[in-house]
């Protein structure tokens, strides 16, 4: 974008954790209820009222933490963010600071055609605050609702290794792969289930890190993108007109597409972070964090970098298939059977599988479609058995819940392909005889001439003769 | 009922063997509070029709043949910082005037056979000595309505002191317990962190708030903390163990008992009338048979500060949630959130509560925590590691309460000569210790003076033992039973 600049790129994503309870009190972890309904004097934060912690909150963070390669810490512990927000009952959020429950991960996963490696400072668990709603009109009332009061978040922080919007989109869509493969998180973005904080640096190639500048309120993937796109042309475009950047936070308004100051470094926050003395030390021991497991090697990022590097996929298709769990079960299957065909068979995934999927809005596991199936369908193809055409007719009828095997269809539907010599020499002997003039075009050097009799010979034969067996016994003939 | 100066022990035998009933007890005990409140002034609500209905009730399903153990139909007094569904709590401050508690505190729920007539005075969110940070106006001394009952829980012993059979709960973050019992001649028992729930006590520091009884006699004492001790899943920090009966303990036998006596809280500040009578009283120990140790615990001048940064800084952010917003006191004509908290929190506090909340927000900021905070925190570690060396040696260690009685009212004091009364009872705090305030004798204007007991975690048993021998040695309860004391 710049010449010798580089922009240092750091995500904060906090995701809401899909647990049935909250964090500190036995209230329903739900969207959507109606207002305050959910609460409790505990998430109320009324005083007197004390926390206990709910141990699937732990669960999942650990789970996060096994995914992106962290040491999960024996023991963590609780702390107090002080702040003052009417959506935030206590006057302080119960989250961790010098001591949380994951730290020191990392994630791989594809990015402009590289896998890269995006460095986790730690992931850490807190509640989330309620929600203010602005009532429109000249009566100009805020309301509050305290449902979202004490649902469990975890915070990931990234260090600050990502290097353009592009690589943030792909680690953002890598989290929610892995967010949602663990299903601990229903990564339901219109729903705020995951949010982000990001914060953008700028410097000199061989100096050390700009001043990071932090942009809250990002709530979506694209406008992640937008954010950090907007802000490194301003931080370039200050450095480069020789001014410098302001340490300060600023707020990501997606509808104008720009951000505005929303707290400089001088009337910065003070969180006056200390141990929540409601909660003792978390401590795991040994069989407990033994007990926590997650198969490493079927999570998306993985799955993706593997499809990439080693069966050839492109980047898109890699990383489609290997973050949706039933596409991914279903090709590792098919790879498993034939695993020449794992092009071709993410080719199927990816288009008329999809398409079909999609149209009817039906899982894969709702057809009768087996992965044995689809690897004999495209044999069939590679083996020359039936013609491509003839092959989407056959998937059409398998879909269709025919329970008939593909090669069963072939026949059943007449798809089969001649491939017999005789036969396709005397086809091609007919065709040539009765069209005198395109005989005459082909010799005079019109190709397309070609095409026209090849085209001859299938409607024919009914489209059953072996379009590349005849297309060879044609030129040969011609030539003659 | 001709009974007069009843303790609750006594009361419940009479209840047991019928003599009386509970609605007689709690109608003598709401006429005493009612009448004495107009002098004394310690009590916030008065339940009457409620605590005569509970009463009423008990003897009815008595009559069935319930069998009466513990504490059941006996009238009870709460500190005003414990929540209650059926009655205000305040917290004396202008902050909660009028609030009622959507839920009972855990202690509540186990009293609930007993009669709670009334939520007592208190200093502003506990945070007083002497009981004069009450948005509801001091609470005076029964002994001297001139001088203050000490604090915070001051509204509680001095209920105790005019009131038949009434036991109350206080609540205790550096001393709140054992110096008022100590300033109104009763007892006052401060239990280990962690064996009384808190969950339903307005927090003042969370890491250092106990709930402990304050009653007329030791007897009462252990009787109410056998009731409201033990495990509660509601309350993190609460303890899951066995809980013995304290009141089976109560031989008075105290032979071979070892009571350390440190230095270091017999120093020069010390009034002498306090001094004589707690050496008086460790001379009767010794000669009842316990061994007396001088010991050092050589951290202890570093109490009082590591104290008021580690509870101001807790002060300051449990007290962030009274903001305005969701309830209790609120400004209205504001033209913005900010104001709406600035103007309803200046308005709603008093100033040893802001002064508090300004103190602990300074020692957590930025740049200041590691200097205050954590050497608060360090400081503690040091003090608890004192007290544990000199557990591995001796039983229980005996000091004053106070170096001084109870105080004048109306006082301009420096708040830093306010905070130094909290010397003797700010350790057992930081070091999650039980503590009791037992009476042991009279200065020269007869006001009481109270002894101080410490012992290792979990050892109520020990405490309430010696205290119990002190009781019966000293003999200074029949004092305590004279007719009035108001004078």
């Amino acid at each position: 974008m710049c010449d010798n600049l580089i922009s240092n790129i750091g995500l904060e994503v906090h995701a809401e954790l899909s647990t049935d309870t909250k964090i500190f009190c036995s209230c329903k972890n739900e969207f959507g209820a109606s207002p305050n309904t959910n609460v409790c004097p505990i998430c109320l934060g009324l005083h007197g009222a004390l926390p206990t912690l709910n141990e699937k909150t732990l669960q999942y963070a650990i789970k996060m933490g096994l995914a992106l390669n962290c040491s999960i810490n024996s023991r963590s512990e609780m702390a107090r963010k002080n702040y003052f927000y009417p959506d935030l009952p206590k006057g302080y959020q119960i989250s961790q600071a010098e001591k949380p429950i994951c730290e020191n991960g990392y994630l791989e996963f594809l990015s402009e055609g590289k896998v890269k490696r995006v460095n986790i400072e730690r992931i850490h668990i807190e509640e989330d605050a309620g929600k203010l709603i602005h009532s429109e009109g000249k009566e100009q009332s805020t309301y509050i609702d305290y449902n979202r009061c004490g649902v469990p978040l975890i915070e990931i922080v990234t260090r600050p290794d990502i290097e353009s919007p592009r690589q943030a989109k792909d680690f953002l869509e890598t989290i929610k792969s892995i967010l949602s493969y663990l299903e601990i998180c229903d990564c339901k973005m219109q729903e705020g289930s995951i949010r982000c904080d990001v914060n953008v640096s700028v410097h000199k190639d061989g100096e050390p890190l700009g001043t990071r500048v932090e942009m809250k309120n990002v709530n979506s993937f694209s406008g992640v993108f937008s954010a950090i796109e907007f802000e490194q042309h301003r931080q370039f475009e200050i450095l480069k007109a020789g001014g410098t950047i302001s340490q300060e936070t600023r707020r990501w308004n997606d509808a104008q597409g720009r951000s505005e100051v929303l707290r400089t470094k001088e009337n910065a926050n003070d969180y006056r972070y200390f141990p929540e003395p409601d909660i003792p030390p978390i401590l795991l021991n040994y069989d407990y964090l033994n007990s926590i497991t997650i198969d490493k090697s079927a999570l998306p990022n993985l799955k993706a970098i593997n499809y990439y590097l080693n069966l050839g996929l492109s980047q898109t298709d890699a990383v489609f298939i290997a973050s949706d769990n039933e596409l991914k079960q279903f090709f590792d299957l098919c790879n498993g059977i034939k695993q020449d065909y794992s092009n071709t068979t993410a080719k199927w995934i990816m288009t008329d599988i999809l398409k079909h999927l999609n149209k009817n809005r039906l899982a894969l596991s709702q057809t009768e479609l087996t992965p044995e199936y689809l690897i004999e369908l495209i044999s069939l193809i590679e083996e020359g058995t039936v013609s491509s055409t003839g092959a989407r007719k056959i998937f059409e009828a398998i879909i269709a819940n025919d329970s008939l095997s593909p090669h069963e269809l072939a026949e059943k539907l007449g798809l089969i392909q001649i491939s017999d010599n005789s036969f396709l020499e005397n086809l091609a002997d007919d065709v040539i005889e009765k069209n005198e003039k395109s005989v005459t075009d082909y010799k005079n050097g019109k190709d397309n001439a070609l095409g026209f009799l090849i085209g001859q010979c299938m409607k024919k034969s009914k489209g059953r003769a072996n379009p590349a067996l005849i297309s060879n016994i044609l030129i040969s003939k011609l030539n003659k | 009922m001709n009974n007069t100066n009843l303790t609750a022990y006594e009361a419940r035998k009479l209840l047991k063997s019928k003599e009386v009933s509970s609605a007689e007890l709690t109608t003598k005990a709401l006429r005493q509070i009612t009448e004495n409140n107009e002098k004394l002034n310690f009590a916030i609500s008065i339940e009457l029709d409620y605590a005569l209905k509970m009463a009423e009730s008990f003897d009815k399903t008595a009559c069935k043949g319930v069998e009466l153990n513990s504490i059941q139909g006996l009238p009870i007094a709460v500190k005003d910082n414990i929540c209650t569904v059926f009655s205000k709590t305040t917290c004396a401050s202008r902050m909660l005037k009028g609030y009622v508690s959507p839920y009972n505190a855990t202690v509540i729920d186990k009293l609930s056979d007993s009669i709670i007539t009334a939520k007592l005075n208190m200093d502003e969110f506990a945070m007083g000595s002497t009981t004069e940070t009450s948005y509801f106006g001091a609470v005076k001394n029964p002994h001297d309505i001139e001088k203050s009952p000490g604090g915070s829980s001051g509204g509680c012993a001095a209920a105790v002191a005019v009131t038949d059979a009434l036991m109350t709960l206080g609540s205790d973050t550096g001393g709140s317990i054992r110096l008022p019992a100590a300033h109104c001649g009763v007892v006052g028992l401060k239990p280990t962190y962690g064996s009384v729930s808190r969950y339903g006590l307005i927090a003042f520091a969370s890491s250092l708030d106990q709930i402990g009884p304050i009653c007329k006699s030791v007897k009462d004492t252990a009787m109410l903390y056998d009731a409201i001790c033990g495990h509660d899943k509601r309350d993190l920090t609460s303890i899951g163990r066995e809980y013995p009966s304290a009141l089976k303990c109560l031989t008075g036998n105290i032979r071979g008992l070892k009571i350390g006596v440190p230095d270091e809280y017999f120093t020069s500040d010390i009034n002498e009338d306090v001094k004589t009578a707690i050496f008086k009283t460790l001379t009767t120990l010794e000669k009842l048979g316990a061994e007396l140790i001088p010991i050092s615990l050589k951290h202890a001048q570093y109490a009082l500060s590591a104290y008021y940064i580690i509870s101001s800084a807790e002060a300051s952010s449990n007290l962030s949630r009274f903001d305005g917003v969701r309830y209790g006191y609120r400004r209205d004509d504001n033209s913005s959130i900010e104001e709406l908290f600035v103007n309803s929190r200046t308005e709603g506090f008093g100033d040893e509560v802001k002064r508090r909340i300004l103190l602990g927000t300074f020692v957590l900021s930025e740049g200041y925590y590691d200097k205050y905070y954590l050497k608060a925190k360090q400081t503690a570690q040091l003090i608890k590691s004192d007290f544990q060396n000199a557990f591995s040696a001796i039983d229980v260690i005996a000091t004053p309460v106070s170096f001084n009685t109870a105080p004048k009212l109306n006082q301009k004091r420096s708040p830093v000569s306010v905070y130094s009364e909290d010397f003797c009872t700010v350790s057992a705090n930081l070091c999650g210790i039980p503590a009791i305030s037992v009476p042991c004798g009279f200065d020269k204007d007869s006001m009481p003076i109270g002894i101080q007991f410490m012992a290792d975690s979990f050892r109520e048993d020990l405490l309430l033992n010696t205290a119990y021998a002190v009781e019966t040695e000293l003999n200074l309860f029949q004092w305590a039973r004279r007719e009035s004391y108001v004078r």
